[in-house]
């Protein structure tokens, strides 16, 4: 039975996942503090002094605003759900180097809700700090961003390189089904609509990146929308890496016809001083602004839901959540618009920024480009 | 505390840097490799395939239009072949029923013609035999005449002297 599951590929895929979810450990945590309360449905007056519960203030109000911020931030441990005593976590590896005890690997159990600490080592803020303050310490910590993006990378391997194997088994005279037919023609449109329509005619080299770029985007602001799901792609690191990759792409295949118009712009000589060096910045913050674009969209629509929810708690009526779930239900459609909008919009914009540091001499069509995407970025 | 955690939502982690930084590449090497190079050439290859075949289908469309105004064109012309063909043929049977019709009035002219000359003939003959006959009769009629007034003297007188007299006068 399961060598014939092996053999099928949705299931080996099945059994890799649940291969590593296993290997994170899932454990239900019995909260040792008792000052450790259900963050939500609490109303009693009295006093704890826990570092975790952040977002409930001492009266036994709940600080919706600090609560939304925790729930988008990384997190060393994977809560899925329940509070405090009936909290159930997926406990993540801990890895850090510190310049005075060298590599570390350890579960984040060891931390057990964060209040506990380990070999000297502590979690303040979701940042694992140490008894001693000379030593510096570099996380590198499979956190749960962390596990999302591997998961989300296995399930794009796995995805496409089916769809991959389905058009050399049905061959390319079949029309496309199931998967092929789904992803298809958003390969399609990524390749015509974007590459094409921005790059022009040197496309074809930058339609992996962009594909790649598109579907990881995708796929994680789909997974964040999930209810256990990581607010990965509204997390600042993460649209960073994907910015400077954008940044690194675009100037190592910038032609001479993009570097002339740098520093040599069609401009009169008097206004050389000022012109590149705003050159310079440009190219720096076109980049810039894909980090926060991505970021602050997909971080927006977390705080948005969350401070819907939340009102129910802040108002402490049930009568508040018909209407607060109501507009949460909305904010929730419009996200799945947004997430699918955000992951063009950055995709677009590279293709943009790599269409103008590829592009031949020719001055009309690059003023229409920079128009192009001026009211792009206006729009978002 | 919340300025504290509204700083660490907009301070890029060290650790989310190197593992994005890794998983990126790894998927686009590995993607470009095992997935995007051959969707996108199968993708490629089915849409050449498809703009070959509507070109085909437009060249055979257009064969089998000039086959069908090639057909027209043969049924046009064996349409005038036909209707040359009756028209000959309909000449042809006025003419030879005009011919046939000319003939037989000239047969029946010639007929008639033969028909009356013979009559005429026939005519002739008759009357000459009648004449013939009728000298005869009367050549009869009058011997028997003549014996008869022969027979008796008185007459026979009359007549030599009635015969004589004229002689006389002459």
């Amino acid at each position: 039975m399961f060598v014939k599951n092996c053999i099928n590929p949705s299931h080996k895929i099945l059994n890799l996942i649940l291969f590593i979810s296993l290997l994170f450990s899932v454990r239900t945590i019995k909260a040792s503090d008792p000052d450790e309360h259900t963050a939500i449905v609490h109303d009693s007056l009295q006093e704890h002094a826990a570092a975790g519960a952040h977002h409930e203030e001492h009266d036994g109000k709940v600080n919706i605003g600090a609560l939304a911020i925790e729930h988008i931030l990384d997190s060393h441990a994977w809560h899925l759900w329940g509070h405090g005593e009936d909290a159930v976590s997926i406990h993540l590896p801990v890895i850090f180097y510190s310049n005075k005890t060298g590599l570390n690997l350890f579960s984040s159990s060891r931390f057990g809700h964060g209040e506990q600490s380990y070999n000297g080592y502590s979690l303040h803020e979701e940042k694992i700090v140490s008894e001693d303050e000379s030593e510096k310490i570099y996380d590198i910590s499979i956190t749960k961003n962390v596990a999302q993006m591997m998961i989300s990378m296995l399930i794009l391997f796995g995805l496409f390189i089916s769809i991959a194997k389905s058009y050399g088994k049905t061959g390319v005279t079949n029309a496309p089904k199931g998967k092929q037919s789904f992803f298809e023609p958003l390969i399609v449109f990524v390749r015509d609509d974007i590459a094409k329509s921005n790059i022009g005619k040197n496309h074809t080299k930058f339609v992996p990146f962009l594909l790649t770029v598109f579907f990881f985007i995708l796929i994680n602001n789909v997974l964040g929308m999930l209810p256990i799901g990581a607010n990965l792609t509204g997390n600042i690191a993460f649209t960073f890496v994907l910015s400077f990759i954008t940044l690194i792409v675009t100037n190592i295949n910038g032609n001479a016809n993009y570097w002339h118009h740098l520093f040599l712009p069609p401009a009169p000589k008097w206004l050389y001083p000022i012109l590149i060096p705003i050159e310079i910045v440009g190219i720096f913050t076109k980049p810039f602004a894909l980090m926060i674009r991505l970021f602050a969209n997909m971080s927006a629509g977390h705080i948005i839901i969350i401070s819907l929810i939340g009102l129910i708690f802040i108002f402490k009526s049930i009568a508040v959540s018909p209407i607060s779930i109501a507009f949460a239900l909305f904010i929730d459609v419009l996200e799945c618009l947004v997430a699918f909008l955000q992951a063009y919009v950055f995709t677009m914009l590279t293709a943009l920024f790599i269409g103008s540091a590829v592009e031949e001499h020719h001055h009309d069509h690059e003023g229409h480009s920079h128009e192009n995407e001026a009211s792009v970025n206006a729009k978002h | 505390m919340n300025a504290m955690i509204l700083g660490s939502l907009i301070e890029p982690g060290l650790g989310l840097i190197v593992w994005t930084t890794i998983v990126f590449i790894l998927l686009l090497v590995i993607l470009a490799k095992f997935a995007w190079k051959p969707i996108l050439t199968a993708i490629k290859t089915r849409e050449q395939g498809i703009t070959d075949a509507l070109a085909s289908a437009d060249r055979a469309l257009n064969e089998v239009r000039e086959l069908k105004s090639n057909n027209e064109r043969l049924l046009a012309e064996g349409r005038a072949e036909r209707d040359n063909l009756l028209k000959e043929a309909r000449e042809m049977k006025e003419s030879i029923i005009n011919e046939a019709k000319s003939k037989a009035t000239k047969d029946a002219e010639r007929i008639m013609q033969t028909a009356r000359e013979q009559i005429i003939n026939e005519k002739n003959a008759a009357i000459t035999d009648l004449k013939n006959q009728v000298a005869t009769l009367s050549i009869d009629i009058a011997e028997k005449i003549l014996k008869s007034e022969l027979t008796q003297d008185e007459k026979q007188k009359t007549l030599v002297g009635n015969l004589m007299k004229d002689l006389n006068l002459n």
